[in-house]
């Protein structure tokens, strides 16, 4: 409760007018003020040994990044899985993510999907049968397969982008609704392009070192 | 044996019954084609072998740690090794002596543990080393595989219990390639940014028999570290420098890991640079230079966080850009445009936005930087301005023979009765921004503190470790608080045993100060819980663990104390009664503006 140091006092002190918003970027009217946050398809290339997805979902989980969908699976190679991971955050986040991911030592490489992206979803949907030729007319509607059915319900397959997903959850919801599960977006680059394969770290780095690429949300088709 | 130890032994062979192997034949032959040659070892013949044989392939010295069921065949090989094994009195210990081994000899400390409590008690180290970037291997012990899963006795799931605080682990699943596991943490360790690795040994893989060799270290394929930053913006970066008029250093942990010490000075003095450290960066530069400004942050110098606020090009090297250095993000260095130069990728525009970004090692980007700069930025005003600021803002303090010993005497005392090269480790609280403020370091890797993660009771196993790294010549100094210093002083009696040359200065001021200083700032004085008015008597504690035990009071004690503790050949402890109400200053309140530090208490 005694004693300081000498000196003039903070209200005598000059002070920069310049700020920073919060993610440490300078305010200026070159840079921008405020990032909004967009949703992004991230997929990633791993070894396929056993502890490698918890480090991924502890990666997430401990850094406190919004996580819409992770999915993983194997490839045609034995030795390497894939995780397609679908996030919303402001570009710095989703900067934070990819070299993040890319630390760990399991990861081969991480690439953020083009908007284009083919991205996809399935999910069994099952749903009270009280009037089986409605329902069914629904489920032509949406490309559904049955693949259950019941005196009382009806289960339903569907693949698709996630839009399409939800506007059959929406309209199946007339029915009753009984079971949901869905497997959340795989995904995959088109055309030629690699979706996630190993890159030279000088090259990826220094892309990638400072979120220069303009990237847009991803647009499930 | 004592009987307790007997009983540990005999469950674990029950538990191991079932997984014995039992072919012995192949390995007594290779045995004997090699008896006679010195040079060559003799073949492993189990997995703990293969362990040992990896640490002595990678050049391991030393070790730390403590015995326990599943880790015992680890230790049964050491038995025969040249690795000299420093048994703490606690884990944590083992960790936090490995850790700052790492930071004293560059090279990743080792440390040992048995599964279940053992490995839970490194945790706290392996976070500390995870957050300084500290190179260091955790070995720890697991239950035999078949009872993995089970809640086997002693059982924890050590990597899931690991994996948020460490670069790296492994769980060993095969004695054929569990040396090369060790070999591979071992590399991961120390290559990159460093930081702890750890591997998980089953009790049956480590007693399985194998002929496997490790491999040499070398990290995964997948593991990349970019050595050189790209050329073009190291251009770009250069002519922001040659343009600036208000530049600054700011030299992190980084440069000392990286070993860009002396690339730093050079570049800072030959362009005549202001140079601010981290506190992890302490060291990097010599605190006695004319363009030294020391340490930024909460506690940091008000000249550093003056020029830190109002420079217009910061060439942060090394950092992580801590909120403890940053304050609050909208008015850290908010004219300057940020040089980052890190390893880690991960680290651009992570918490401040980096308009150079330079990913590379540190040395050999501030050598490209170096060679990129063909005219030094025309800052003399700015020079002068924090010249003047450092007069303003001097560390100086009242010391009136009357009042109560100021503890900022007390750290210069030491300072003052010891060599250059002299290693400073510390606790966590007030004691350690005394010991960071008033010790005017030189020399890279002499401060070894527990800087992300703020770790009370680190003190004294670091100085284990640091004195076991350090140089015979090399004085070792502990600055520890009286509650820090209660949380692991146990270590003590590592100390006596092994006569390790420490002195440990304890400032007492019967309070969890640091809490205490804050409590009087913002919670209206009430000292919850942090009054320690019940403390032992430091000097006599030291005695009875068989260490010198001093005891200061007053001024007049301070020298001669100070002069028969360091001639003491072994671990001493001085008890020195400060100043209890005594605080640190300058302050930047927590998320506060650098510029807008308070040098008193009113100005909070
Ligand atoms: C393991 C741990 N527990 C709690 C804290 C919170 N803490 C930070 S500083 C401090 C007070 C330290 O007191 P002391 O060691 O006596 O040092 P002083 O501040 O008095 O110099 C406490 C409790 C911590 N940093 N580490």
């Amino acid at each position: 409760m005694k004693r300081g140091l000498e000196g003039p006092p903070p209200e005598d002190r000059p002070t920069p007018a310049g700020r920073r918003n919060k993610q440490g970027i300078r305010i200026d009217p070159e840079v921008e003020a405020t990032h909004e946050p967009r949703r992004t398809v991230i997929s990633a290339l791993v070894a396929h040994e056993p502890g490698v997805l918890s480090d991924v979902s502890g990666l997430f989980s401990r850094r406190q990044f919004n996580i819409e969908s992770l999915t993983v699976g194997p490839t045609k190679d034995e030795d390497r899985a894939r995780i397609t991971v679908v996030v919303e955050e402001p570009d710095p986040g989703i900067d934070q993510i990819k070299k993040q991911l890319r630390k760990l030592v399991p990861v081969i490489s991480v690439r953020e999907l083009e908007p284009d992206a083919m991205q996809r979803e399935l999910a069994l949907i099952k749903v009270d049968a009280d009037d089986p030729a409605q329902v069914s007319a629904v489920a032509d509607m949406y490309d559904a397969t049955t693949v259950d059915s019941s005196p009382e319900t009806a289960t339903f397959e569907i693949t698709g982008a996630r839009q399409k997903i939800e506007a059959a959850i929406d309209t199946f919801g007339q029915f009753g609704i009984r079971e949901i599960s869905r497997t959340g977006t795989t995904a995959l680059a088109r055309g030629t392009e690699e979706t996630a394969a190993a890159v030279n770290a000088t090259e990826s780095t220094a892309t990638e070192a400072n979120h220069d690429e303009t990237y847009q949300t991803a647009n499930d088709d | 044996m004592s009987e307790r130890a007997a009983k540990v032994t005999q469950a674990d062979e029950e538990a191991q019954d079932d997984d014995q192997i039992t072919d012995s034949a192949a390995p007594d032959a290779a045995q004997e084609a090699d008896a006679g040659s010195e040079t060559t070892p003799a073949p492993v013949t189990s997995g703990a072998e293969a362990v040992v044989r990896a640490l002595e392939n990678a050049g391991v010295e030393h070790a730390f740690g403590v015995q326990g069921g599943a880790i015992m065949p680890v230790y049964d090989a050491l038995y025969d090794s040249e690795i000299y094994h420093v048994t703490m009195a606690h884990e944590q210990g083992a960790a936090h002596a490995a850790d700052a081994y790492g930071i004293v000899s560059g090279k990743p400390g080792i440390c040992l543990a048995t599964s279940g409590p053992g490995a839970t008690n490194l945790v706290t180290g392996l976070a500390d080393a995870d957050m300084d970037s500290d190179p260091m291997v955790a070995l720890t012990g697991q239950v035999p595989t078949e009872l993995v899963g089970n809640d086997a006795f002693q059982e924890t799931d050590t990597t899931g219990v690991t994996t948020p605080v460490t670069k790296d682990n492994t769980f060993s699943s095969d004695s054929d390639t569990v040396g090369s596991d060790v070999s591979e943490a071992f590399a991961l360790a120390g290559e990159g940014r460093p930081g702890p690795t750890l591997v998980d040994l089953p009790k049956d893989i480590t007693n399985g028999e194998t002929d496997h060799e490790p491999d040499a270290p070398s990290v995964p394929e997948t593991y990349e570290v970019q050595e050189r930053a790209d050329e073009e913006i190291v251009a770009a970066a250069a002519e922001r420098i040659e343009n600036s008029n208000r530049p600054a250093m700011l030299l992190g942990g980084g440069v000392i890991k990286g070993e860009a010490s002396e690339a730093c000075r050079e570049f800072a003095i030959e362009h005549e640079i202001p140079v601010i450290t981290t506190m992890p960066g302490i060291g990097a530069f010599p605190e006695d230079h004319e363009l030294s400004l020391e340490m930024a942050g909460m506690h940091g110098t008000g000249y550093a966080n003056m020029a830190i606020t109002h420079c217009d090009t910061l060439i942060g090297i090394g950092t992580r850009f801590d909120d403890r250095l940053t304050g609050g993000i909208e008015t850290f260095a908010p004219d300057a445009e940020l040089i980052h130069v890190d390893i880690d990728p991960a680290e651009i525009s992570k918490n401040i936005h980096a308009d150079y970004p330079l990913i590379g090692d540190a040395a050999t980007v501030v050598e490209q930087l170096a060679e990129a700069v063909d005219e030094s930025p025309e800052a003399t005003k700015w020079r002068a301005q924090c010249q003047q600021w450092k007069s303003d803002y001097s560390m100086a303090y009242d010391a009136p023979e009357d009042e109560p010993l100021q503890p900022e005497f007390v750290v210069e005392a030491l300072d003052e009765a010891t060599d250059d090269d002299t290693i400073v480790t510390t606790g966590v609280g007030q004691h350690q921004m005394w010991a960071c403020q008033y010790w005017t370091y030189t020399e890279p890797r002499t401060w070894v503190s527990s800087h992300g993660l703020g770790t009370m009771g680190y003190g004294l196993p670091a100085a284990i470790g640091a004195r076991i790294a350090a140089d015979d010549d090399q004085d070792v100094v502990c600055f520890d608080g009286d509650g820090s210093f209660l949380m692991t002083l146990q270590g003590l009696s590592v100390a006596v045993r092994e006569n390790l040359d420490i002195t440990v200065a304890v400032l007492n001021n019967e309070y969890i100060g640091m809490v205490r200083q804050w409590q009087d700032a913002f919670f209206e004085g009430r000292h919850s819980a942090s009054d320690y008015h019940w403390m032992p008597e430091f000097d006599k504690l030291a005695e009875a663990f068989g260490a010198a035990g001093f005891r200061i009071d007053d001024y007049d004690e301070v020298a001669d104390t100070i002069e028969e503790a360091l001639s003491y050949d072994g671990p001493s402890v001085i008890d020195v009664h400060i100043d209890p109400e005594a605080n640190v200053f300058p302050m930047v309140p927590s998320g506060g503006d650098n510029g807008q530090f308070a040098l008193t208490e009113d100005q909070l």
